[in-house]
């Protein structure tokens, strides 16, 4: 495994583009493109403000980049360097900008959600659409870019427009039966679209493509409900995590229940492997000290830490939620497929340390990640059952079923990893810090073992 | 003693009142000295003696007989008195015995006395302890009479108190129903309000926006550098109702793929549980249709078990043999059929299986109990000991071949190896060669044969040519002194010769030449025409050819019966007789072709 240097970032806007060739970055108001593999800057853009949000075009030749103090949207072209295009919101204020998935369009939610303003880069056109709502998730475009599903709030009642994002012709407009819509998600094959209810009450509907109610589901009431919901790759299962530390999975033929995971705060079962990180902090010899100068050139990589393989009955350690408080930090937030759709990773809020990691052939908890600290961030490998996550130190963790490994990732100062995404390819990952990023090159052969240390 | 003194304690204790009565310190002086009184009766006596000295005196002497004599008839002792009848004075002999007497009824007193003090301090004791015993279960029912009514009080507090809770719970429960109105009227309420705000909200947000748009927002634009293409390539359409109705089609064409593609994979799943089902109840049929005679065949098998397999089995074979026949068809009634036989095997199975266990679980009890087992036991031991055996047996053989091999190999492990491998390698073609080769055997066979036909032939050629010769030259003889005046004496013995001739030749023919005779006269003619080419001139050759070998079968045939006739050699020799000088010159010729041609043969 390979570091590359590190480089400047604010914001955490890094992102590599949709067909792996550039990575791009926001340093204040200045937009850096560079070359994944050399990591040579190709591209230097200058913007008018300091970037708040920045996002590659679906083809990867534009780059939008947005300001939304000033209500401004600024789109650079990586073909013609001297290409620009500016879109000034006005008045109304800008809250939100994103890509319609054929990259010619920009979609720009206005202050107070009073509409969504749809931007034609190649005719200079402008529509409007009104009354969006302000929720989770309003907005979600299906996989193949065909469709766009939009939560709509009129006369208090839930409403979704589905628009082809061709021609932004409206196909479909139906009223849902919630209290309060608070997300919207096609499935990835694009026909089925899950919308949930706000976390006072446990809802979830599915409607098909054309605005048909095809089922709905409700685990219980009164108590709070849907924290988070995910599709697997291959459309059959809807997995959804609530505030009753519960994962609950639906199929896709039915849409009944399967199964539900709960998260124990007790590991008994002997198939679930616990790994355990465990911090070390080696007694410095004076060889240490003279032969490689470790603790002078950074105090912090004198910790160590390892995964060590813990036997059951595990504890994990659970914090008690202030549950008077609005959002109590109790539930599962995150919840993520693998790609192959094998494994489910989750994270419940009340045991932020740990990641669970299920097998949804065996509908069983397959591994158990507990970490030192908080987790930050996880992701999929795109490409392998291979998960990343961070914790806000300055390790790598991943796991695979083969095994998992903590990672020191090489820095002077202490790069510390808030944030991580995988390369589409699988074989690289932007470590991101507080103003830091780094990459890191996976070895093209999984070497991954048991509980070792990786320093380079 | 027990007898005596449970019948005599009432006759002992008058008499005891009664001396009581005379004198009371008679009594307390033996009650006194107890022990003394009981070990040895002569001090007492004595002291009493002494005592009662002042009974009697030498003045009232006869009294006192007179007394005592009263006194022992009373007691019932003096059957002869003391006295003499006729003076009153002491006749000692029954005085004696009468005091023997008293002295013995005093000493079964004191005795029975002694006994009923015991009994007595006993019955005082156990008086004393059933008195505290008493005592005691009084305490303990006074007791247990508080703690009854303490109990009895306690208990009318928790009834109060349950009382007291009910009402509570009714109460709380009432709070409860409030509140939950409360809750339920604050919920709407605050939804009222939500509601209201967010219509006001709305109404703000459309006045925004009639502003901004009223406003006409200069700022509002996009400034682009120039257009860009779209990123298919395509023209922008304009909006159209037909472009609408293809979103429909596009839409629905996508919803009837999604559902087509699931219907396919639902189709595939369903035929392969079909198939399952289908194995199953194949697997199952066969797991219960042997087991069937198996157990019918035990011998300790119980006799419901023996009834039950038979109409079932035929039944659900039946079954199963109709739903086989369906499946294919795949209609709803086949579909229930199947998992009707399904389940009724499944039970029947479960039913087996369940007898198994009881059996396994009987014999088990059986075995651990009964010595019957012990005989297979033995008989398993034995069994045992011959696989042990057969085993050693086997291994010893392996290891013998394994150290022949290994010499083998050690001896010539080159060409041995070498040849090892080109058989594993040739084999196939090994045998092929095998069997071209026995082909090649077999007609190389067939060849020897012909070729040992064929010189046959030919020697026999060779004498038959010349009997053939000797014949000719016989004939020209003849012929010669045919002309002379003795005809008929040599057309004799030419007749003769020939039939010499037909007698050899025919058995042969008959035995194994047909076959190959064929093969060999179409040699002979082609060797014999080119032949008959060059030498044009000289037919006759072949003409003998022909005549002994070709025509030789039809000759047969037809002059089998005629051939001793001594017409037919007139009709043979006509061909002879048209080339007279020519076969006489070509004849040792031709047997030297022969033989060339036979050789390589």
């Amino acid at each position: 495994m390979n570091f590359s240097e590190i480089f400047k970032q604010s914001n955490q806007l890094c992102r590599i583009s949709p067909d792996g060739r550039y990575l791009a970055t926001c340093v204040q108001y200045r937009l850096v493109v560079r070359d994944v593999n050399s990591l040579q800057i190709l591209h230097l853009y200058t913007c008018l403000d300091q970037i708040v949000h920045m996002e590659w075009s679906s083809d990867s030749l534009f780059i939008l980049c947005a300001m939304y103090k000033r209500g401004l949207v600024q789109v650079w072209s990586l073909e013609q360097p001297d290409w620009h295009c500016k879109i000034d919101e006005g008045s109304i204020g800008l809250v939100s900008s994103r890509w319609s998935p054929d990259g010619r369009h920009i979609l720009n939610t206005t202050e107070f959600h009073l509409r969504v303003t749809v931007w034609s880069l190649c005719t200079k056109a402008v529509s409007y659409i009104k009354y969006p709502k302000a929720c989770q998730k309003g907005i979600d475009f299906s996989r193949d870019g065909s469709y766009m599903a939009l939560a709509e709030r009129r006369d208090c009642k839930d409403y979704v427009s589905v628009f082809v994002c061709e021609d932004w012709h409206l196909l479909r407009h139906f009223e849902t039966e919630t209290q309060d819509l608070a997300g919207l998600e096609w499935s990835p094959n694009g026909c089925v679209l899950a919308v949930w209810d706000s976390c006072l009450e446990y809802k979830v509907l599915l409607y098909s493509l054309d605005g048909r109610l095809l089922s709905s589901f409700s685990a219980y009431e009164w108590s709070l409900g849907i924290k988070s919901l995910a599709w697997s790759p291959s459309s059959q299962f809807l997995a959804i995590g609530s505030f009753d530390e519960k994962v609950r999975i639906l199929n896709h033929i039915t849409w009944k229940k399967i199964t539900e995971f709960e998260h124990p705060a007790t590991i008994c079962s002997p198939k679930t492997v616990v790994y355990k990180e465990v911090e070390k902090r080696p007694a410095l010899s004076i060889q240490d000290l003279s032969s490689h100068s470790v603790s002078s050139r950074s105090p912090l990589l004198a910790v160590q830490s390892k995964y060590e393989i813990s036997q059951p009955p595990f504890q994990i350690p659970v914090v008690k939620p202030d549950l008077d408080r609005a959002n109590p930090k109790v539930g599962v937030s995150s919840l993520a497929f693998s790609a192959d759709g094998r494994y489910l990773a989750t994270k419940n809020d009340n045991m932020a340390s740990v990641v669970w990691v299920w097998n949804m052939q065996k509908m069983s908890l397959e591994a158990v990640l507990e970490q030192t600290a908080a987790v930050r961030c996880f992701q999929w490998d795109p490409r392998r059952p291979r998960l990343a996550l961070c914790t806000g130190t300055p390790r790598l963790y991943l796991w695979s079923p083969a095994g998992s490994v903590s990672v020191q990732v090489p820095s002077e100062g202490g790069f510390q990893v808030h944030a991580l995404s995988w390369h589409s390819n699988g074989e690289s990952l932007v470590l991101i810090g507080k103003e830091h990023l780094c990459l890191c090159y996976m070895d093209t052969e999984d070497t991954s073992t048991d509980s070792n240390i990786w320093t380079k | 003693m027990g007898d005596w003194s449970r019948t005599s304690p009432l006759g002992v204790s008058m008499e005891n009142s009664e001396i009581s009565s005379i004198s009371r310190v008679t009594l307390s002086s033996s009650r006194q000295n107890h022990d003394s009184l009981y070990s040895s009766s002569l001090p007492l006596s004595k002291s009493s003696h002494n005592v009662l000295s002042a009974f009697c005196i030498e003045e009232n002497v006869p009294q006192c007989i007179l007394y005592i004599n009263q006194e022992l008839v009373s007691l019932g002792l003096a059957s002869m008195c003391i006295t003499t009848p006729v003076e009153a004075t002491l006749n000692s002999v029954p005085a004696l015995n009468a005091m023997y007497e008293l002295l013995q009824a005093q000493r079964r007193s004191q005795r029975s006395l002694e006994e009923l003090e015991r009994d007595l301090l006993r019955t005082s004791s156990t008086l004393e302890h059933l008195q505290t015993g008493n005592y005691r279960l009084k305490d303990q029912l006074e007791l247990l009479k508080r703690e009854k009514s303490g109990l009895h009080e306690k208990e009318r507090q928790l009834q109060l108190k349950i009382e007291t809770l009910q009402s509570c719970l009714k109460s709380e429960k009432e709070e409860i129903q409030k509140l939950q109105n409360i809750i339920a009227g604050r919920a709407s309420q605050y939804s009222h309000d939500a509601k209201r705000k967010e219509r006001e909200c709305v109404k703000l947000k459309e006045r925004l926006g009639q502003l901004l748009i009223d406003k006409r927002d200069k700022k509002l634009a996009i400034d682009v550098l120039n257009y860009l293409g779209r990123s298919d390539g395509k023209r922008i359409q304009w909006k159209t109702g037909k472009a609408g109705t293809s979103h429909e089609g596009d839409m629905y064409k996508s919803l009837l793929n999604d559902y087509e593609a699931r219907q396919q994979s639902l189709m595939v799943e369903n035929s392969e549980l079909k198939k399952v089902l289908q194995q199953m109840k194949r697997d199952m049929m066969y797991i219960l249709s042997p087991h069937k005679p198996c157990a019918k065949g035990s011998p300790g098998d119980d006799s419901h078990e023996r009834g039950f397999p038979p109409a079932g089995l035929e039944g659900q074979d039946e079954v199963g043999e109709c739903s086989r026949e369906n499946l294919d068809q795949s209609c709803e009634q086949a579909r229930e059929q199947l998992t009707y036989s399904i389940r009724l095997q499944w039970r029947r199975l479960k039913n087996h299986m369940e007898k198994l266990d009881s059996q396994v679980s009987l014999a088990q009890t059986q075995q651990q109990s009964g010595s019957e087992e012990a005989v297979p036991r033995e008989v398993h031991e034995e069994e045992m000991q011959r696989m042990r055996l057969e085993v050693q047996q086997g291994k010893d053989f392996i290891h013998t071949q394994q150290q022949l091999l290994q010499k083998q190999l050690n001896s010539s492990f080159d060409d041995e190896t070498a040849a090892l491998l080109n058989d594993c390698y040739t084999l196939e073609e090994k045998e092929r060669l095998k069997e071209e080769w026995r082909l090649f055997e077999e007609q190389k066979g067939n060849f020897e044969r012909e070729r040992k036909n064929f010189t046959e032939a030919a020697i026999r050629l060779g004498h038959e040519k010349k009997t053939f010769e000797e014949d000719r030259a016989a004939w020209l003889k003849n012929q010669f002194l045919n002309m002379t005046p003795f005809v008929d004496r040599k057309r004799y013995s030419l007749s003769d010769s020939q039939s010499a001739l037909s007698i050899r030749s025919e058995p042969e023919l008959q035995q194994s030449y047909t076959p190959a005779k064929l093969t060999k006269s179409s040699t002979y003619t082609e060797f014999s025409t080119p032949y008959s080419s060059i030498s044009a001139g000289l037919p006759t050759t072949t003409e003998l050819y022909r005549t002994l070998h070709l025509i030789q079968p039809d000759t047969r045939h037809s002059k089998r019966g005629s051939w001793q006739e001594p017409s037919s050699p007139i009709r043979a020799e006509n061909p002879f007789g048209k080339s007279k000088r020519s076969v006489r010159c070509r004849d040792p010729c031709i047997l030297s072709l022969d033989k060339d041609g036979d050789s390589p043969i």
